[in-house]
């Protein structure tokens, strides 16, 4: 249990007993038939986890990749919103033939995270500007920005349902054609994508000059390695993948009223930017790890809305992804120490019948 | 002079809680812990504030009373909270970014679980007037009656004499020298017997104190008392961040930072009132940009050459040299 995976375990365990406790606290009656709800009504619904898991799946792959290179990316939110805004650009605005247009909707998508991403990197790089502080107003100013935009142009923007109009059929993506499931070839290009960015980190000098980076920045500088041409590089990218979740999201067809197809420009900071942080945390930053980590996700979200009927609220879902970040944040530590207590334990229980470890036999 | 008047008056209240928590974050990376937590710490304090009020707003006593009490229990409320990133800082030496992240997911997410099923709202309303229209006395001067002491909050005196406070801990008291120290070189500090540990609980401590009271102040000052889990304190706590950066980490040029941010919100938030701006027909979000355009510019001509605190960030290791 001492290692990474162990620790990630740890931390959700915490995270799911925090949730109960919080919820027998709220509402002690219903608790146990709630928390139920949560952490297995998902899998009633399997398809529709998948269909959720998408989007985070590809902002959890921007904040891991960062990471990997010692950067912090919650700018996630704000790059997501300025693909989506491009998709929405395209979709709306770019009339083409149908076999096209999605693909070319999808690529404006990583074009405006892109562009969304390269000014905290170039910042960084070139200014020393911290870019954990300057992708927060980066955030605020591309909501603003963004929800000025769709609310001046009546082409996307329907005023009566204060909301973005249905897309066009060119611009959606295909569904897979599961029955009774919304499940579309996003998730497949989300899959492709993850393997892709595997690929990359394992087999090519900029993936692992980007490691290098990321496990010492003197040292890899000291080797030669380009940090401000990395560091923008990796910003670029990371904006991009956040940029595609954006896309994706929106131009999934769906028929769960109010879910997607259309954005409501309210002034609110997308969450799933920071949903990208818990995946990316959870995943370990490995892309793999992160295909998974999404999927729990978002399982744990559809259970949220399953434990809405009996009067929890879907915040509670919030909390508990909240609680496992804070503690996923020391779970290698603190799930070593436990390893340690009851390894210590074990030895004075088995004084005489021998040592745990060649260290402590020495 | 009414709109210069108006904007002095307006700005103040924006400027304290701004001030009273950068100060907060300036305390806790002096100590060298970085405070990303600082927005969930504001929130902590206005909702707790909220709440008190709520709760004893139709008693009969003085409303400015029950705002004191309010406060106080606003700060003990911060520094509980903030006692979660010292912990995972200093004992569990965790990345201090994560965690404030995850603090400040979190308490939006309590507060509107809480409203919803409490209240059947997004967050606490409050029903009580702390507007001053005139302090007795002080408002008559004139000019200075009319910049200071007219249609104002209590809230700008206390966060006065809390900038007066926190520079005199820092700079002329024996613990300041030490969390200074503690800031640039830990293992100096542990060599001549001061506790690393000690001191970081401490700065972060305090920018908990402050957090929580500038959080209960921007309640007050800017959104009428009242709080919700969906808009919270609209990125104050990292505004307040980007205020200690550009006032590099000292109190009065924190200060005067703070002045800064808070009179380009309050133009952006009342250029219907004021004509000049008001004719040039720009879009109004623009105006409401500012204040985080205005962020990102100066922290471009202020990192640069920015004097962090050395160990701001790494967790201390004794046996590193």
């Amino acid at each position: 249990m001492g290692s990474s995976f162990g620790g990630t375990l740890l931390a959700i365990f915490v995270g799911l007993i925090f949730g109960l406790i919080v919820m027998l606290l709220a509402n002690p009656v219903d608790a146990f038939y709630g928390f139920t709800e949560m952490i297995f009504g998902g899998f009633t619904r399997f398809p529709d986890v998948l269909y959720f898991a998408t989007p985070i799946l590809m902002t959890g792959l921007s904040v891991g990749f960062a990471f990997k290179m010692g950067l912090f990316n919650i700018g996630a939110s704000g790059q997501y919103t300025m693909g989506l805004f491009f998709a929405l650009f395209v979709g709306f605005m770019m009339p083409m033939s149908a076999e096209i247009h999605w693909i070319v909707a999808v690529l404006a998508g990583f074009v405006g995270g892109m562009l969304m991403g390269a000014i905290p990197g170039i910042l960084k790089a070139f200014l020393n500007v911290n870019e954990v502080i300057s992708s927060i107003m980066l955030n605020y100013i591309g909501m603003f920005l963004i929800d000025m935009w769709i609310q001046g142009n009546s082409t996307m923007y329907n005023p009566v349902m204060t909301r973005t109009r249905y897309l066009p059929k060119s611009v959606q993506l295909d569904t897979l054609g599961f029955a009774g499931s919304n499940l579309n070839t996003g998730l497949l290009i989300a899959v492709g994508v993850a393997i892709l960015l595997f690929v990359v980190m394992e087999y090519t000098t900029f993936g692992y000059e980007l490691k290098a980076t990321g496990y010492n920045k003197n040292a890899s500088q000291y080797a030669g390695i380009n940090y401000r041409r990395n560091t923008v590089l990796t910003m670029i990218i990371s904006g991009g993948l956040a940029g595609l979740g954006g896309a994706l999201f929106i131009l999934a067809p769906s028929a769960i009223a109010g879910s997607s197809m259309t954005y409501e420009p309210i002034n609110v900071i997308a969450a799933n930017g920071f949903n990208g942080i818990a995946v990316a945390l959870l995943g370990n930053s490995h892309p793999i790890g992160i295909v998974f980590s999404s999927i729990f996700v978002s399982h744990l979200q559809r259970g949220g809305t399953l434990a809405n009927l009996v009067g929890y609220k879907v915040e509670i879902i919030d909390v508990v992804i909240s609680v496992i970040i804070y503690f996923s944040a020391f779970a290698l530590l603190l799930s070593q120490y436990i390893v340690k207590r009851i390894a210590s334990k074990k030895e004075d229980a088995n004084k005489d019948i021998k040592p745990i470890s060649e260290k402590e036999a020495k | 002079m009414d709109t210069v008047y108006y904007i002095v008056q307006n700005m103040l209240p924006v400027a304290i809680p701004l001030l009273l928590v950068a100060l907060g974050g300036m305390f806790s990376e002096r100590s060298g812990v970085i405070n990303i937590a600082l927005e969930g710490i504001m929130l902590v304090g206005a909702f707790i504030g909220a709440l008190v009020i709520r709760n004893v707003q139709t008693s009969s006593i003085n409303p400015q009373f029950l705002f004191l009490w309010a406060m106080i229990v606003a700060a003990l409320g911060g520094i509980l909270y903030s006692m979660l990133l010292s912990f995972a800082a200093v004992n569990m030496k965790a990345n201090q970014t994560i965690t404030g992240t995850s603090m400040n997911m979190l308490i939006p997410a309590i507060i509107l679980l809480f409203s919803k099923m409490k209240f059947n709202s997004d967050g606490v309303t409050t029903n009580i007037s702390l507007y001053i229209r005139k302090v007795p006395l002080l408002g008559d001067i004139p000019f200075i009656g009319d910049l200071f002491f007219q249609n104002t909050y209590l809230t700008v005196y206390i966060g006065a004499i809390m900038l007066v406070l926190a520079t005199i801990l820092l700079y002329k008291t024996k613990f300041g020298l030490r969390l200074r120290a503690t800031g640039e070189h830990p293992h100096a500090v542990e060599s001549v017997g001061i506790s690393v540990s000690k001191m970081r609980y401490l700065g972060v401590g305090l920018s908990g104190l402050l957090g929580g009271i500038g959080g209960y102040f921007y309640s007050v000052g800017v959104i009428d008392s009242n709080i919700s889990g969906h808009s919270g304190v609209a990125g104050f706590g990292f505004l307040a961040l980007a205020v200690m950066i550009f006032g590099q980490w000292k109190p009065i040029r924190i200060l005067f930072a703070a002045l800064f941010f808070a009179f380009l919100r309050t133009l952006a938030y009342s250029i219907p009132l004021i004509p000049f701006l008001d004719n040039l027909g720009i879009n109004q979000t623009y105006y409401k940009i500012l204040p985080y355009l205005a962020t990102l510019i100066v922290l471009i001509f202020s990192s640069k050459r920015s004097r962090a605190p050395k160990s701001a960030g790494i967790p201390y290791d004794k046996g590193q040299r």
